[in-house]
């Protein structure tokens, strides 16, 4: 859901870090989201096509990275992996769980034209 | 040429959730964030828990809806000071919202705010207002696969409420289905059966609230 925003929010990160580094276009924006992020890619390119035009970011295409579910037992004390339908450590099937990461969603890089 | 960024795109969204967190702790106010579909009862549940909560507690309410009056109306008939939050389409509260409104309210007097959100399952789950707890209202009629539907709604959640248990009689809702469900997604997390309109259940969920909102409050002191 809202993409719309999101997409323009991150073509105003975007924009800024280019315009930080003096590039000249961006070709690729690089995301990091967890499955907990609640967010449609495709939905975010769509958007993306529409708002960039006319600025460096014109023709981008979007690139995910899907980060893990990651949980910290309190228990154990070992770090897992786990599915966001069942919430248990995957070791020692304690319920004690600490997230780590699942709900992240950031641009982490770009690629672009000098 | 790559150009690291790392930068959060909700970030926005964050920074003021804290602000709204830092104001109320000053004012020692515990916020309520309520959620559930449109029809789940948070008015009515709202209303059954201001009559058990108001003699311990001095309570306010902010009512999200896209548009009216109608829910703040019905607060403000308890005398319970209350503030009508319009988001005029769109579908859930932000935290922005919630620090322009906190002005109308007089916070040295209040314990407890109760925000009722948009009707929805899906999007103010994504939206960190800056409350201490959430309640998430699921009723009967709305069936027992509401859970493995709308996980995230289930998983934030301080506490699910099901809600019209006077109608379980006459729907096919599995309690059992749903609080497993609700186990696998919030391992932790408390589950309430309660009918706002006969008052069953209501006191126990009274209880446990109050439980809470004296843990909220002392740890702000």
């Amino acid at each position: 859901m809202h993409e719309l925003a999101i997409t323009q929010s991150i073509l105003d990160i975007s924009l800024q870090a280019a315009a930080e580094k003096h590039a000249s276009h961006i070709r690729e924006i690089r995301l990091r989201m967890g499955p907990f992020s609640g967010v449609v890619p495709e939905c975010v390119q769509m958007y993306l096509d529409v708002l960039a035009k006319g600025t460096p970011a014109e023709g981008a295409k979007i690139k995910v990275t899907t980060v893990p579910l990651k949980v910290l037992c309190r228990d154990c004390g070992r770090e897992g992996e786990i599915d966001r339908t069942h919430i248990a450590c995957p070791y020692c099937g304690s319920l004690r769980l600490k997230r780590l990461s699942g709900k992240e969603f950031m641009v982490e890089s770009l690629e672009v034209d000098e | 040429m790559e150009i690291k960024v790392l930068h959060q795109v909700m970030e926005w969204n964050e920074d003021v959730s804290a602000e709204v967190r830092r104001t109320l702790k000053d004012h020692k106010v515990c916020l309520i964030n309520v959620m559930g579909s449109p029809g789940a009862g948070k008015t009515s549940l709202i209303t059954a828990l201001i009559a058990r909560l108001r003699e311990e507690f001095s309570i306010g309410v902010i009512e999200g809806d896209i548009t009216g009056q109608i829910d703040a109306e019905k607060i403000a008939a308890l005398k319970i000071p209350a503030v009508q939050l319009n988001t005029d389409g769109a579908c859930h509260i932000e935290a922005m919202s919630i620090q322009h409104i906190l002005p109308d309210f007089d916070l040295d007097s209040l314990d407890v705010l109760f925000v009722e959100n948009i009707g929805n399952l899906v999007c103010p789950a994504e939206f960190d207002i800056g409350e201490n707890l959430r309640i998430t209202v699921l009723s009967i009629p709305e069936g027992d696969d509401k859970v493995a539907k709308y996980p995230l709604m289930f998983t934030d959640t301080s506490c699910l409420v099901l809600n019209k248990c006077d109608m379980l009689p006459y729907f096919d809702f599995d309690v059992s289905r749903a609080a497993a469900d609700y186990k696998g997604v919030n391992p932790e997390g408390p589950l309430f059966q309660v009918s706002s309109r006969t008052g069953d259940g209501v006191d126990a969920l009274a209880d446990h609230l109050a439980g809470k909102i004296r843990e909220a409050l002392a740890a702000d002191a």
